[in-house]
């Protein structure tokens, strides 16, 4: 049996192709202004890249910020319990599960099977999320994947009081005319998200192991700063942003042995 | 119309409610038409004593005229936009700066200018009633302010002694005096004796409708309930509400028996917490397209209504002094009865500690049969919203889901509509609730 699972995330749209278990193709584009078109190309290239057409596909799950722009997909799952799915497949031992994304971080404690028991997102503000490392990252005149390994470099750290991004771009500013090294503005920037998610995981609680999923988990500064302040290792997908898009083909394969 | 597992039916009793609440805002504003007097306080303010000026007496109460603001977003922004102007800061009350807004912009909610007081009569159980009529007072400095403190309790966690009843007693016996002062008029303790009566009967028979909703399907939902309970914070001393809430009463009882349903595709019951954010109540509606029925909070139940804990060990309505057959003979008595039954109201308890409040939750969450638990975590009220984190880890210990959401009951810009919604969706599914309509 062959489903599929988009994720029509805030900055990216995933899809992944899933047979008995197996992912067989994935695909990712910018969602860009047009999210239906975005679902529209990331499934068809994620068919090509299988070799197979949509009519080879029992089932299809959307989830993500977008997921009713997926109008192909016969039903959704919300982020958290996709998350959770694609988290347990991939680490069954995990109980406690982070997910960072573009515009969203989110903290899940999970049975070990897929199953939610509790969790926590991010309010309003975007300081705890992906977005804004790529804003500080424009701040910083650099490349959005030269910020994890610059800031590893930082043998200081600066306090910067992100409790909103509007608020801890001024800050960087700052940082830049007080001539901080951009290594310690970067390290501040991921210290600064760290704090936000890890608050937000201590509500719902941890329990070991834990998995990093969500496309911020590649940017290795925010991971050494989000280890450092929970004291704990992540469990980490090669591909994490694929996570979500996971978890929805998982349940769309579930859904389909129910029918 | 598809059908549904139960049966539903609008209230009947339905629009005697909103009769009433109309007539209040009006009987107020037009008081010295008729020569009567009018007073502001706050909804938990010892209403009855009042009375005792004479049947043409007429109050507003602050927080649900400030919720029925919030509940005009375009006023309330008016008004909120109004109180920063003056430098007031925006994570204050927001029931306090939509009342100041009104004020400042001397405009009424229902019409014409904001009608002033003859004298503010008002209690002090939080910070902001405390500070609330403080800054009325500087708003229009010739308007007499009488405030009583409460703070004696938790009842009934520790023994509400005589020389703690006789603080709160001394000063509503002082109060009297303070108000045939400033008013002019004669008391009368008939009319005070009569007010403390109907108190006691409409805040326990509020807790007796409530109490009906623990059967499945719920007869209401707790947005209905909302505008139901509004009585009682308008005027809980007052025959008429006492005489609706017998009437809802005995409606409600009627749907019980004939399986009449809230919420037609009742599959999930859940309870909520503090103030919602009143401008957003269509999140209640977005609950019944899981089958969710809130059934009511600590909030409905216990801001109003008067219980205690049976024989059979369940919460139900507090005796009232009359059901004891107990005669309310003179000022002191009729005195020492409001200010005990006050003190036992259930929403005064938590401001001692969040652990009170998570008795009463867990309570709630086993006896009206819930699968989860909505907390709002209300930036617009401190005082009820303290301790509500560690009332969720209560509830949780206990083995009850819960979710929360950050929001505002009287300042829309601190809630995020869509991520609501979202997160209600993700719970829904942890409850392991499908949207039965879209």
């Amino acid at each position: 049996m062959i489903t599929a699972g988009v994720d029509c995330g805030a900055k990216n749209t995933k899809v992944v192709l899933l047979k008995d278990g197996e992912i067989v193709a994935k695909s990712i584009v910018l969602s860009g202004f047009d999210q239906r078109a975005a679902a529209e190309q990331s499934f068809a290239a994620a068919l090509e890249m299988a070799g197979m057409s949509k009519s080879d596909v029992s089932n299809i799950t959307a989830t993500g910020a977008g997921m009713k722009e997926a109008q192909y997909a016969q039903d959704t799952v919300t982020e958290v319990g996709a998350d959770a799915k694609g988290a347990n497949f991939l680490f069954p031992s995990a109980k406690t599960i982070i997910d960072v994304g573009a515009e969203e971080g989110r903290a899940i404690k999970s049975d070990g099977k897929g199953k939610v028991i509790d969790f926590a997102v991010n309010e309003k503000c975007a300081a705890g999320a992906g977005s804004f490392t790529e804003a500080m990252a424009r701040a910083l005149e650099i490349r959005l994947e030269e910020m994890g390994p610059l800031s590893l470099k930082s043998q200081k750290a600066v306090p910067m009081n992100a409790q909103c991004a509007v608020f801890a771009e001024s800050e960087v500013v700052t940082l830049i005319h007080a001539k901080t090294a951009k290594e310690d503005i970067a390290r501040a920037v991921h210290d600064a998200i760290a704090d936000r998610i890890s608050s937000m995981v201590r509500r719902v609680g941890i329990e070991k192991d834990v998995a990093l999923i969500g496309g911020v988990a590649r940017n290795v500064g925010f991971v050494k700063s989000l280890e450092d302040n929970l004291e704990i290792s992540f469990s980490i997908p090669e591909e994490p942003e694929y996570v979500s898009a996971l978890g929805a083909a998982i349940v769309a394969a579930e859904h389909a042995k129910n029918k | 119309m598809a059908k549904t597992k139960y049966p539903t039916e609008p209230l009947k009793t339905w629009n005697r409610a909103k009769e009433i609440r109309e007539n209040y805002y009006r009987d107020y504003a037009q008081a010295h038409e008729k020569g009567g007097i009018r007073w502001a306080g706050g909804a938990w303010s010892f209403d009855a004593i009042p009375a005792g000026l004479g049947e043409d007496v007429y109050n507003i109460t602050s927080e649900p005229y400030a919720a029925s603001i919030a509940f005009d977003k375009k006023f309330s922004l008016e008004c909120l936009e109004a109180v920063e102007r003056k430098g007031y800061a925006r994570d204050l009350c927001s029931y306090m700066r939509n009342y100041w807004g009104s004020i400042i912009l001397d405009k009424y909610a229902f019409g014409g200018k904001f009608p002033k007081p003859d004298f503010i009569w008002q209690d002090h159980i939080c910070c902001s009633h405390a500070k609330w009529y403080q800054v009325v007072t500087d708003l229009e400095p010739d308007i007499p302010h009488y405030c009583i403190d409460v703070a004696v309790g938790p009842y009934p966690y520790e023994q509400l002694s005589e020389n703690k009843l006789n603080y709160v007693v001394g000063q509503m016996h002082d109060g009297i005096d303070w108000m045939e002062k400033v008013t002019g008029r004669t008391y009368n303790d008939e009319f005070l004796i009569k007010a403390v009566n109907d108190e006691c009967r409409a805040t326990s028979v509020w807790a007796e409708i409530c109490t009906l909703n623990k059967t499945i399907p719920a007869p209401l939902d707790e947005k209905s309930m909302y505008s139901l309970y509004v009585l009682g914070t308008l005027m809980k001393h007052s025959q008429i509400v006492a005489d609706y809430y017998e009437e809802l009463r005995d409606e409600v009882k009627d749907r019980v028996e004939r399986g009449i349903a809230a919420v037609g595709n009742e599959q999930c019951r859940v309870m909520t917490d503090t103030q919602p954010p009143w401008g957003f109540l269509r999140v209640f509606r977005y609950l019944e397209k899981f089958g969710t029925v809130s059934v009511g909070s600590l909030y409905t139940f216990g801001l109003i209504g008067m219980w205690e804990v049976k024989e059979d060990g369940m919460w139900g309505p507090r005796t009232t002094p009359q059901q004891k057959g107990i005669e309310i003979k003179d000022r002191d008595q009729a005195l020492r009865i409001l200010a005990e039954w006050n003190l036992s109201k259930p929403e005064w308890q938590h401001f001692y500690s969040p652990d009170y409040k998570s008795d009463m939750m867990i309570r709630i969450a086993k006896e009206w049969k819930l699968n989860g638990v909505m907390l709002h975590y209300n930036r617009g009220c401190e005082g009820l919203t303290v301790g509500i984190a560690e009332n969720r880890l209560a509830l949780q210990k206990a083995g009850f889901p819960v979710m929360t959401f950050e929001g505002n009951m009287g300042d829309e810009r601190e809630f995020d509509e869509t991520r609501t919604m979202a997160r209600i969706d993700a719970f829904m599914e942890t409850l392991d609730m499908k949207k039965i309509e879209e």
